[in-house]
């Protein structure tokens, strides 16, 4: 076996054993807070099956995160950790709402496409302060972009409040999405209330193209040498500065475009208040447990959006409350970002290789 | 019947990255000898002494020291066993004194505060006991190369080493310092002193060693007393056949004057002129040496040529064309070409594959794409192309560079340099690193490369390397040029090492030939 068949084999084992060390851990904490700990561990391994409207539900889970994970991907890929993907994927939603009800009479298409646009444009908006921060001040992009995000939610919060707010309503809401406006429901007429719309699609087609872009164009290429060895980069000729920015740029267009989508397609109003909706930070998880390759992005979303759907039937049917999944997801992360985790499995798993192809060499000779 | 004083027995080390640099090693000294440690690079000897020292932890094998089985985890525990080690990058404070660094960790105090003056005191008594002079109070960035290896062979013996432990402590010093330290390390063994010698150099061998083991590819393979065998017997040993390092090259033809850099001026971040008002040309067809101790201005020199490094006043010039404002590719579109000495940092990009790193020059231009795409198969061929050509020994195009040996990760800068039509190459330290096999390769490379009419500027610390290959020669001291040669086949070391050292200057005039203007 070469090294890297090693190494490729045991990445893949640490992102399970990562999982299942999370799991297990998961249902420790089930085991101490919950009466009911059979019916709580079979929910949130099995409710998202249980019935067909929960099984689109994932899918219905997994679409924004389509679009935030692959941001986090590209700009990953050339070592940029920007986390603006959470503020721009908000800010994206709320003036995608604000131009259609202010737009409400235009034509099906236009009124879509336009929208879409708006949505990109605002989020490579949203990142380019990060990003020119870093390439003019060397300030630190996953700082600034965290403390953007704060920005951005205030934006987003002031926008709902004084421009879309529906008065009529007694909600925290903004006037109704246009009925023209919103993306086709994929799956409501066979199942009903469900509403898979064909952002779903979308996200997918953004992935493809995303490891299009990444590993078979020229400038994915110039993004994963920035990425991979930035003094190389720059020895061999190729502006990092500008690759670093224009990564962030399309990483917050992506989000953007994704804050955009999930606006048209799964709601009826703006509604979010007070909080970030939280869908770039998991957008993170995914991008991690992905590898950075936008090609396994739709599994990473769909493993997350199974965790969240499982959580969400364990707390309707019994007293673990949802935001038990946060802890998971956080072990997740730590275990597979740590280079050291299961190190020396690693290193036994090495040597052993080494002398089996010492020996091998040796005989043939 | 001499007292053995360590062994090392049977270790086995294998790095991450799956290589086994270390196989079965065994490997013994006596008390009161120099003992050379010698193989090619990558043959093992700086693992098998990074595992001595406790900075690397062995898979398998004992070390016995003094006749006890010890196991050493860090350095501080090899120091207690009285191993000291002398790096071949000095590990020293350069803003700090002398005697501050030799006695960083173990300073003498007075009312609980650092006695500075005792420590000079100490340093001076300890100078005097070994015969090793160096000023106390000197600030080490003052210093030059060769006192600041005194002060790392003071900083191990005043820790109680009395076993030495000298990794290629010669590759970075001219002929005389060279000399200097061999009577010196002579000196310490006279006195009891055992001393573990790494080097490749086979006449500094013959001349100071008395036993030296072979590591060859992480084996050790032989054993000798030094005076019973021949300079032929050690490198047949080492390399596992004769070596040619001779070139053979035909007179160089050499025409117009290709690069052209004149009153070059480059101040560094703290206000120091690294390179003061340095001119000289490159003509087609020749290779001119740029010989001098490192770290004076000569990596300046070749930054600024190839665009990475800005600098402050003269003119560079490539067929006449300026560089100044020019981008890095621009200065490679016309027509130069970079082998840094730095391979790590610049070279390569150790996680991508062999691919990726042979293309990173060219990508982008039309005949490597398809509409939006990189057209792969012929990225493809002309990887399997090139991987054949120079020879890299690898799994296949994809295989992640960090995976080959230093020499073949060498080739594989070589490879993407020297297959761009370069009008002018900057090779700075091109075969530093790299196993003899390569070596042979790559300075034949060169010489091709001069005979296809590309203008060659050769920088290396390695004499041997320099006097053989140059057509031309220019000697770098504190940033200025001190000598010409326009014919670099009559000088010796010795009178090269005078210049370097800055003993001996030649006059304006004489430098200023090595402007040619046409």
């Amino acid at each position: 076996m070469t090294n890297k068949q090693l190494e490729k084999r045991f990445n893949a084992l640490k992102t399970v054993a990562a999982v299942a060390v999370a799991l297990v851990f998961a249902f420790v904490i089930i085991a101490f807070i919950s009466d009911n700990v059979g019916e709580a561990v079979y929910q949130f391994l099995v409710g998202p099956l249980l019935r067909p409207s929960r099984i689109i539900n994932v899918f219905e889970r997994m679409t924004p995160l389509l679009f935030t994970g692959t941001a986090i991907c590209i700009m990953y890929q050339a070592n940029v950790f920007n986390m603006v993907g959470e503020g721009a994927f908000l800010i994206a939603a709320s003036m995608a709402t604000w131009f259609v009800t202010s737009n409400s009479t235009m034509g099906r298409l236009p009124i879509i496409a336009v929208c879409l646009i708006v949505g990109i444009g605002t989020g490579v908006l949203a990142a380019v302060i990060p990003a020119v921060l870093k390439i003019k001040f060397k300030a630190n992009e996953i700082v600034s972009s965290l403390m953007m995000n704060y920005i951005l939610l205030k934006i987003s919060d002031y926008m709902l409040l004084y421009v879309l707010k529906d008065t009529a309503s007694g909600l925290q809401a903004s006037y109704p999405i246009p009925e023209q406006a919103k993306l086709t429901k994929i799956t409501a007429s066979f199942v009903k209330g469900t509403k898979l719309h064909s952002g779903f699609i979308i996200g997918l087609i953004v992935c493809v193209v995303a490891y299009l872009f990444i590993y078979r164009t020229k400038w994915g290429y110039e993004i994963r040498m920035v990425g991979a060895n930035r003094s190389f980069a720059k020895y061999s000729g190729i502006k990092v500065l500008g690759v670093a920015l224009a990564t962030q740029l399309i990483g917050g267009g992506i989000a953007g475009l994704g804050g955009a989508v999930e606006i048209l397609g799964y709601y009826d109003r703006f509604i979010w208040y007070g909080t970030q909706p939280g869908y770039g930070f998991d957008g993170v998880l995914v991008g991690v447990l992905a590898g950075n390759n936008p090609i396994m992005v739709p599994f990473a979303a769909l493993f997350l959006a199974y965790l969240r759907s499982g959580a969400a039937c364990m707390s309707r049917a019994t007293d673990v409350p949802v935001e038990f999944v946060d802890v998971l997801q956080g072990i997740i992360i730590i275990l597979v970002a740590a280079e050291l985790f299961l190190a020396k499995t690693k290193h036994k798993l090495i040597v052993n290789n080494a002398k089996k192809n010492l020996e091998k060499e040796e005989s043939a000779k | 019947m001499p007292e053995e004083i360590l062994l090392m027995d049977k270790i086995t080390k294998v790095y991450p990255n799956g290589f086994v640099a270390n196989k079965d090693v065994t490997f013994s000294i006596n008390k009161g000898e120099i003992h050379a440690l010698v193989g090619e690079n990558g043959a093992g000897k700086t693992t098998l002494m990074k595992i001595l020292f406790g900075i690397e932890t062995p898979e398998e094998g004992r070390i016995v020291v003094k006749g006890k089985e010890v196991k050493i985890h860090n350095p501080l525990e090899a120091i207690e066993y009285g191993i000291g080690m002398v790096h071949q990058h000095f590990m020293l404070v350069p803003s700090l004194s002398v005697a501050e660094n030799i006695y960083l960790g173990m300073e003498p105090k007075k009312n609980g505060l650092f006695d500075f003056e005792e420590a000079c005191r100490l340093t001076e008594e300890a100078c005097k006991k070994y015969n090793l002079i160096v000023n106390p109070r000197a600030a080490v960035q003052d210093l030059p190369v060769g006192q600041k290896q005194k002060v790392e062979i003071l900083k191990a013996l005043v820790r109680g080493a009395d076993i030495l432990v000298l990794d290629e402590p010669t590759a970075v010093l001219t002929p005389q310092e060279t000399a200097e330290l061999f009577v010196q390390l002579k000196a310490l063994r006279d006195r009891g002193h055992t001393i573990v010698f790494i080097s490749h150099k086979l006449n500094e061998i013959k001349e100071l060693c008395d036993r030296l083991t072979v590591l060859r590819l992480g084996k050790s393979v032989g054993k000798a007393i030094v005076a019973d065998v021949t300079e032929q017997d050690i490198s047949r040993m080492m390399v596992g056949r004769d070596v040619v390092l001779k070139v053979d090259k035909p007179k160089a033809k050499p025409e117009n004057a290709v690069l052209k850099v004149k009153n070059l001026v480059i101040v560094s971040e703290s206000g120091k002129r690294i390179v003061d008002d340095v001119s000289f040309s490159v003509r087609k067809g020749e290779i001119l040496g740029m010989a001098g101790v490192e770290g004076n201005g000569q990596s300046q020199i070749s930054e600024a040529i190839t665009g990475l490094l800005p600098y402050q006043s003269g003119t560079i010039s490539i067929n006449d064309v300026d560089v100044k404002g020019k981008s890095i590719r621009q200065i490679r579109e016309m027509g130069v070409s970079h082998v840094s000495e730095d391979r790590m940092t610049y070279g390569i990009s150790a996680t991508s594959g062999v691919k990726d790193n042979v293309i990173s020059d060219r990508y982008y231009k039309p005949e490597f794409n398809k509409g939006l795409f990189l057209d792969f198969k012929k990225i493809d061929e002309l990887s399997d192309q090139l991987i054949k050509d120079f020879l890299i020994k690898c799994n296949d195009r994809d295989e992640a560079v960090r995976m080959l040996s230093g020499g073949n990760m060498q080739k594989v800068v070589v490879a993407r340099e020297f297959s761009n039509n370069p009008h002018v190459i900057v090779c700075n330290q091109p075969t530093r690193g790299v196993d003899v096999g390569a070596t042979e390769f790559i300075r034949k490379r060169i010489v091709e490369l001069r005979d296809e009419g590309t203008a060659v500027l050769l920088i290396s610390a390695d004499l041997n390397e320099v006097l053989e290959l140059s057509d031309s020669l220019i000697v770098m001291h504190n940033g200025k040029i001190a000598a010409y040669f326009e014919d670099a086949s009559i000088i010796d070391d010795m009178t090269l090492g005078e210049y370097m050292l800055g003993v001996k200057t030649q006059t304006p005039e004489e430098i200023a030939r090595v402007a040619y203007d046409k």
